[in-house]
């Protein structure tokens, strides 16, 4: 049976990289004595994959991985199980299970929404700043930045990728292109905002933190649980 | 907790924060205004060596089953962050609270390695206290070493306030408990020193006056104070079913070298090889109850969610009930899916048998710790395997499917010849002689392999060897060459390679072995010339030690290639680890005549481990 997990990973935690959040999983399943499936062989080892790879010192809570399994309880029971065991700052917030002809969550990730807060070790507070230019940022037929590949550096377009940029809060809230299609990194629409408000861009100013991630088409975006169902 | 000792500008700039942050799985938490003892334990290395070392685990989980202490972990940070730190002033700190190593009432620091004293250094340089023990007040943490370099830790003498010698579960709660008396009153550091000085197994290096020779030898080492004891005995546990355990170890986010569940089975070695210093120290041989071992394993995989276990001992073959043991795990395999990682084994029907259980044969390969190249020099160094023993072993093994054997050796060892050296590769192309005798042409696929490695011969204190001279590096450069070039010359070269060790970190490790306590100094010097990570070949310069030596007049061959009187002083003569200097002698005695000693089943030899009461010594007559 397939299931997709959303968890959190908050505070401290987000000093831990992709592959360190693997491990986390793979032994919280353990303790958690979920009956999750194994490949074969003399090495096996669980299959499960996860949606997108989460760079270090970003905080989340839309975070998504998929898990074969050759049982399963309820959602309530294990969300229980795995939550009992995982350290503070991850955090199980929903389990579907999927139909058997599902699509990975990693080949139908397509936007991700953020939250973008001041970080309260610096003192220059910009957030202010740049909230005054959302208007005239998005009022722009497009924004032009260096982009790096693995290949080439060369100008682009980022506008198109941004499908939502308001203030929230004491933050800025932005909608952003994500997945293997097109993957749009916030900071750099933090950076293109610094620049048209002529502030200097520092990126250890800015906290990032994920709300959700998404599939789907642009203008019906659901989140990644949406293609399951509750048990 | 969620306040770092680091700021996100510093993490998000070095490399694995995660190594700084804390916070593991089965971390311990305490309500600090409960607590009366605050202790740092530190292993002086990065975080994913020093959290695979199974001693802190032990003592982390010891130390916290009491209720008035709180045992927190340091490591040393990495030369990025250790720059940052300098140069922003940011002291040390312990992981747990993230409080400055400097809050603590003690820093105990694990030796594991000669090449880790000048990151013992860094540690108390970045904790902000100084260096020299005597320079240190009673409002900073006490000092105090373990680990296996304890039994001579005279090099180290002037950092540390105090040694524990031996092993950490029978004396702590008597320091700890008159470290509460002290703190609570108006006693000095230097009464508390003496006072702890008679606990058993604590060695407090101030305390004993150290006189010298003519030609540097030592001459005398004698306590200050009639109350202080002549001798400090190394601490073994007896009862070794009733020592606890952690059940629950901490389980780190980084992937940690060991990242398995570490099941100790057995302590000591009955095998008594005389270059051995760990078969000689941790005597007498103690084994753990495999009932016990099973509740053990499965608890320890259940609260930890490791997906691996491998044993811990020095010669896991020699554990009675091995086989009971592996198949007890080999069934958690099929039905947990834990993959068991086999400790080096002696290769018979049976472990070749389990072996081909738990491993790819086509990926894995044999080893046999040969360690010299003739059955002469194997009856010198007491190594009880032989050229049949191997080629027996290698021969049912290609028959099994293997196509891959490891070989190791040490280049130096005393009485050691050429035709010793010829013997290595005649070895190797006997072991692919047999191979192709055993295994018919078409089941062959792909080349047998004979991987044999070297490493530099080091005498050791309390071992046999401690009157030996070392070899010196030109010498051991000559005889690596002489291998090589032997194996260039077999038959079958195309299926035998020849490695060896770097020579420097060795040469040194040689000097601090056997060394003294002037040697602080020098340690000291090369510190502050910037040395730190040595056990890292990317930071280690050797000229760094070439010119403090060269500046404090110490003679590298003085303390290395120089054969020892057999009545000298040792700098470690005041400590006793168990193994007498009369059975010491008499095997070193036996090594050169060439006459083997039985291991301690077979025969007990009077070593003087007996007088711990426990172990092997006494299993025949329970």
């Amino acid at each position: 049976m397939k299931l997709r997990i959303k968890y959190t990973k908050t505070g401290v935690l987000r000093f831990i990289g992709h592959l360190d959040v693997m491990r986390l999983f793979q032994k919280a399943i353990r303790r958690a004595k979920l009956e999750v499936s194994y490949s074969k062989g003399f090495s096996p080892h669980q299959i499960i994959s996860f949606a997108a790879p989460m760079p270090l010192g970003m905080t989340s809570e839309g975070e998504y991985f998929d898990g074969e399994f050759d049982n399963v309880t309820s959602t309530e029971d294990m969300m229980k199980r795995l939550n009992d065991t995982l350290p503070e700052g991850v955090k199980v917030l929903d389990i579907v299970i999927l139909d058997e002809g599902a699509k990975p969550s990693m080949s139908i990730v397509s936007a991700s929404d953020y939250y973008i807060y001041k970080n309260e070790e610096c003192e220059a507070d910009n957030i202010a700043i740049l909230q005054k230019t959302l208007d005239e940022f998005m009022a722009q037929d497009s924004v032009m930045i260096m982009r790096k590949t693995k290949t080439k550096e060369e100008m682009a377009d980022i506008k198109p990728a941004i499908y939502d940029l308001k203030i929230k809060d004491d933050g800025i809230y932005m909608l952003l292109a994500s997945g293997s299609a097109y993957n749009l990194k916030p900071e750099l629409v933090i950076a293109a905002l610094c620049e048209k408000a002529g502030v200097k861009y520092n990126r250890y100013d800015y906290m990032v933190h994920r709300l959700e991630t998404y599939m789907g088409e642009k203008e019906a975006l659901e989140s990644l649980s949406a293609a399951g169902k509750r048990f | 907790m969620s306040r770092l000792a680091l700021s996100e500008k510093i993490l998000m700039n070095i490399e694995k924060p995660a190594r700084y942050i804390g916070n593991e799985v089965n971390m311990v938490k305490k309500d600090l205004s409960k607590i009366d003892i605050r202790f740092a334990m530190c292993f002086p290395d990065v975080y994913e060596i020093g959290m695979s070392y199974l001693g802190i685990q032990i003592l982390y989980d010891m130390f916290n089953r009491r209720e008035d202490t709180y045992c927190e972990r340091v490591y040393s940070p990495w030369p990025d962050l250790d720059k940052i730190m300098r140069e922003e002033d940011i002291k040390l700190f312990t992981l747990e609270t993230q409080s400055p190593v400097m809050d603590m009432d003690f820093l105990g620091i694990t030796i594991q390695y000669e090449m880790c004293y000048t990151n013992i250094l860094q540690v108390l340089d970045l904790s902000g206290m100084p260096l020299y023990a005597k320079d240190r007040t009673k409002s900073m943490p006490i000092v105090i070493g373990g680990g296996p370099c304890t039994v001579n830790p005279e090099p180290m003498a002037d950092f540390f306030d105090m040694f524990y010698l031996g092993e950490g579960e029978t004396s702590y709660d008597e320091l700890l408990d008159l470290y509460k008396i002290y703190k609570n009153s108006n006693m000095s550091k230097e009464e508390f020193l003496r006072k702890a000085s008679n606990v058993p197994g604590i060695y407090v290096p101030s305390l004993y006056d150290v006189t010298y020779n003519e030609d540097g030898t030592v001459a005398s080492i004698k306590p200050i104070y009639e109350d202080v004891p002549a001798k400090i005995k190394r601490q073994v546990v007896t009862d070794f079913d009733k020592v606890s355990y952690p059940m629950a170890p901490v389980v780190p986010y980084l992937k940690a070298t060991q990242d398995r569940v570490c099941l100790e089975i057995m302590r000591g070695c009955i095998r008594g090889c005389r270059f051995c210093q760990a078969g000689m120290i941790y005597r007498p041989t103690r084994q753990k109850d495999v009932e016990m071992l099973k509740k053990y394993a499965r608890t320890m995989l259940d609260n930890t969610g490791y997906e691996e276990i491998s044993l811990s001992s020095l010669s896991s073959s020699d554990y009675e009930q091995l086989d009971e043991l592996l198949n007890y795990l080999i069934e958690l395999k099929d039905t947990d899916h834990v993959n068991v990682s086999l400790p080096s084994l002696r290769i018979d029907a049976f472990s070749l048998d389990v072996m081909s259980k738990v491993q790819d044969i086509r990926k894995s390969s044999l080893t046999f710790a040969a360690e010299a190249g003739t059955q002469r020099l194997r009856d010198v160094i007491n190594k009880g395997i032989t050229e049949e023993d191997i080629l027996t072993g290698s021969r049912q093994a290609f028959i099994g499917g293997w196509d891959k054997v490891k070989l190791y050796f040490m280049l130096g060892l005393p009485t050691e010849t050429d035709e010793d050296l010829q013997g290595i590769s005649d070895l190797a192309e006997k072991i692919s002689e047999e191979y192709f005798d055993a295994v018919p042409k078409e089941k062959r696929n792909g080349r047998v392999m004979i991987n044999a490695s070297a490493s530099y011969f080091i005498p050791k204190p309390f071992t046999p060897f401690q009157w030996a001279p070392m070899i010196l590096p030109e010498e051991f450069t000559r005889r690596a060459y002489f291998v090589k070039d032997s194996f260039g010359k077999q038959k079958n070269k195309k299926s035998l390679k020849f490695t060896y060790h770097d020579e420097g970190i060795s040469l040194l490790e040689g000097v601090f072995a056997r060394g003294d306590r002037r040697l602080s100094k020098t340690i000291y010097d090369v510190y502050k010339k910037g040395a730190i990570f040595d056990a890292w070949t990317e930071y280690f310069d050797m000229s760094k030690y070439e010119d403090v030596f060269a500046q404090n007049g110490v003679s590298v061959e003085f303390y290395t290639s120089r054969e020892r009187a057999i009545d000298e002083v040792f700098p470690w003569e005041h400590l006793d680890a168990g193994v007498s200097r009369k059975f010491l002698e008499m095997e070193w005695k036996k090594a050169k005549e060439g006459v083997v000693t039985p291991n301690c089943r077979m025969n007990c030899s009077g070593c003087g481990a007996a007088t711990y009461g426990g172990g092997v010594c006494f299993e025949a007559k329970n």
